[in-house]
C-alpha cells in the first residue's frame, strides 16, 4: 500500500512524514516522529492522555488521522517548556504533586494550557468541566486542579 | 483504505460515488474512528470533507442559520449570533462528550450516526432544523427526523452525504431548551434527552411547539399530543403534568445498562417539564 506524504507544522517546525491512510496522528507523533509526550490510554477519545491541539484547539490525537494534519499547526506536550524552562503549569504539577503515575499528566498539561489560553481566570468549576475529558485514576483530581488555579494566578500575575 | 480530502463538494460526489470504494464520510471523526478501531466498521476509503470550505461555515441566511457539516461544536458554541438564537441547539452539541471531542464532532455526524441518544438530534428536531444533503443526483434538502431510521441507520441513499444543518429564523418570542439525564455531571450518553422549541403571543400564551425525545426509542420522536398540552397555555402547572405525561406515554424506551424502560418513561416527562421552563422563559426574553 502507497503511503501518504504529509507535510504540516509541528511545534512551530516545519514536519515531513510518511503514515498509513488508517494510521492516527498520536500513532504518527509516537512511532514516526519520536514524540512520546502524548500517550494511548482508551484509544477511543475518552481519556484525553493523547490530547494535542490543532489549530489551537484541543483535540484528541487518536481521534485524528495522521493524514489528516496536512497543513495544520499541531502542539504537543513537548512544546510547553522553553529549553530547561518549564512552563508554569509543569511547574506547579510539580509543587502540588499533580501526578503519581504520570501516564495521563501530558493530556492534562496540553488541555489546560488551552483552558489558560482560552480563559486565563477560570473558575474551578470551570476548571473541571474543562478537563472531564482527561481522566486520572491516580490523584483524585484535587490536587491537578490546585496546580491548575494556582498556575493560572501566577500567569495572570505575571502578564 | 486510501485517504481522500476533496476540496469541492462534487469531488466528494464522485469519489463516494464509488461503488467498488465501500468510502465512508469523515467529519469529526469521533464516531468513525473508534468503530474502526473496534472492528466494527472497515471502509475501503475515506473522503474526509474538511478540506471542502462551504462545509466548514456557519452563516446567517434570509431563511435562518446553516451550519456546514463540518463545523465542530466547539465553533458553534463560540458563535455569538447562533448561541443567542438558538440556544437549545448549541448547548445539546455542547453536551456531547468532552472539550476534546467537541473540537471535533459535528451536528451532521451526530446526526448520522444514528445513535438514538444523540444529544443533539432532539434539539434540532425541536428546532425544525433541516438537513441538506448532496448525492449523485443532485441536491436535496429534509427535516432532521426523517433521517435516522433505527439505531446506525439512516434514510441516506448510497452516496449521498449531508453538507450543511439548516436552522429556520428565530421568531420574535420563541425560545429552545435542551436537557438531558446522565447519572454524573459531564462525559457520559443520555439516559433520556428532551428538546424543546415554543413561540409565544404577546400575552404570553403558547402559540406553536415542537417537543421532541431521545434515548427513549429506536428514533428520536416527535411528540405531537407533548406540544398540544403545552399550546394554548401559559404553562401552568396543569399543562405541565399533562406535558409530562403526554411525554412519558409517547416514550418507547428499553431496558439497558443506562437505566429501566419504566426509568425512562418517568424522567423524560421530568426533563420536559424542566426544558419547557426554560425554553418558555427565553421566548420571553426575545420580545
Amino acid at each position: 500500500m502507497s503511503q501518504i506524504h504529509v507535510t504540516t507544522r509541528l511545534n512551530g517546525d516545519e514536519t515531513e512524514f510518511l503514515c498509513d491512510a488508517q494510521e492516527t496522528l498520536l500513532d504518527v507523533l509516537r512511532n514516526r516522529l519520536g514524540l512520546t509526550g502524548a500517550k494511548e490510554g482508551c484509544g477511543t477519545g475518552d481519556c484525553g492522555a493523547c490530547s494535542v491541539t490543532v489549530d489551537g484547539r484541543l483535540v484528541c490525537s487518536c481521534l485524528m488521522l495522521g493524514a489528516e494534519a496536512v497543513g495544520r499547526e499541531i502542539e504537543t506536550v513537548e512544546n510547553m517548556a522553553d529549553g530547561e524552562t518549564l512552563h508554569p503549569l509543569q511547574r506547579k504539577f510539580l509543587e502540588h504533586a499533580a501526578l503519581q503515575c504520570g501516564i495521563c499528566t501530558p493530556g492534562i498539561l496540553v488541555a489546560a494550557k488551552s483552558l489558560l489560553e482560552q480563559n486565563p481566570s477560570p473558575t474551578e468549576e470551570e476548571a473541571r468541566y474543562w478537563l472531564a475529558g482527561n481522566l486520572c485514576r491516580c490523584t483524585g483530581y484535587d490536587k491537578i486542579i490546585r496546580a491548575v488555579m494556582d498556575a493560572a494566578e501566577e500567569m495572570r500575575r505575571a502578564s | 483504505m486510501k485517504y481522500e480530502a476533496p476540496s469541492t463538494i462534487d469531488d466528494a460526489i464522485a469519489l463516494l460515488a464509488d461503488a467498488q470504494a465501500a468510502a465512508s464520510v469523515l467529519s469529526g471523526g469521533t464516531d468513525l474512528l473508534v468503530r474502526m478501531r473496534a472492528d466494527m466498521a472497515a471502509p475501503g476509503a475515506i473522503v474526509d470533507i474538511k478540506r471542502i470550505p462551504a462545509l466548514n461555515e456557519i452563516t446567517e441566511t434570509a431563511d435562518g442559520w446553516r451550519i456546514g457539516a463540518a463545523v465542530p461544536s466547539a465553533v458553534m458554541s463560540e458563535h455569538d449570533g447562533l448561541a443567542r438564537d438558538w440556544p437549545g441547539v448549541v448547548e445539546a452539541a455542547a453536551l456531547i462528550g468532552s472539550t476534546q471531542v467537541q473540537g471535533r464532532a459535528t451536528l451532521a455526524g451526530n446526526l448520522c450516526n444514528a445513535s438514538p441518544a444523540a444529544d443533539s438530534v432532539p434539539a434540532m428536531v425541536a428546532a425544525s432544523a433541516k438537513v441538506e444533503i448532496a448525492g449523485p443526483g443532485g441536491t436535496r434538502t429534509v427535516p432532521v427526523e426523517e433521517i435516522p431510521t433505527g439505531p446506525g441507520k439512516t434514510s441516506l441513499a448510497a452516496g449521498e452525504f449531508v453538507t450543511a444543518i439548516l436552522l429556520p429564523k428565530r421568531a420574535a418570542l420563541s425560545g429552545d431548551a435542551y436537557l438531558r439525564f446522565i447519572p454524573r455531571t459531564e462525559m457520559d450518553i443520555a439516559v433520556a434527552g428532551c428538546g424543546i422549541a415554543l413561540s409565544l403571543d404577546d400575552t404570553g400564551t403558547c402559540q406553536s411547539a415542537r417537543v421532541a425525545l431521545g434515548a427513549v426509542g429506536p428514533t428520536v420522536i416527535l411528540a405531537a399530543d407533548a406540544a398540544s398540552a403545552l399550546i394554548g397555555t401559559k404553562l401552568d402547572d396543569a399543562a405541565l403534568e399533562a406535558l409530562a405525561a403526554a411525554c412519558s406515554a409517547a416514550a418507547t424506551p428499553i431496558d439497558d445498562k443506562r437505566g429501566t424502560a419504566a426509568y425512562r418513561k418517568h424522567v423524560i416527562g421530568v426533563l420536559a417539564k424542566r426544558a419547557a421552563k426554560i425554553a418558555y422563559a427565553r421566548a420571553g426574553e426575545t420580545a
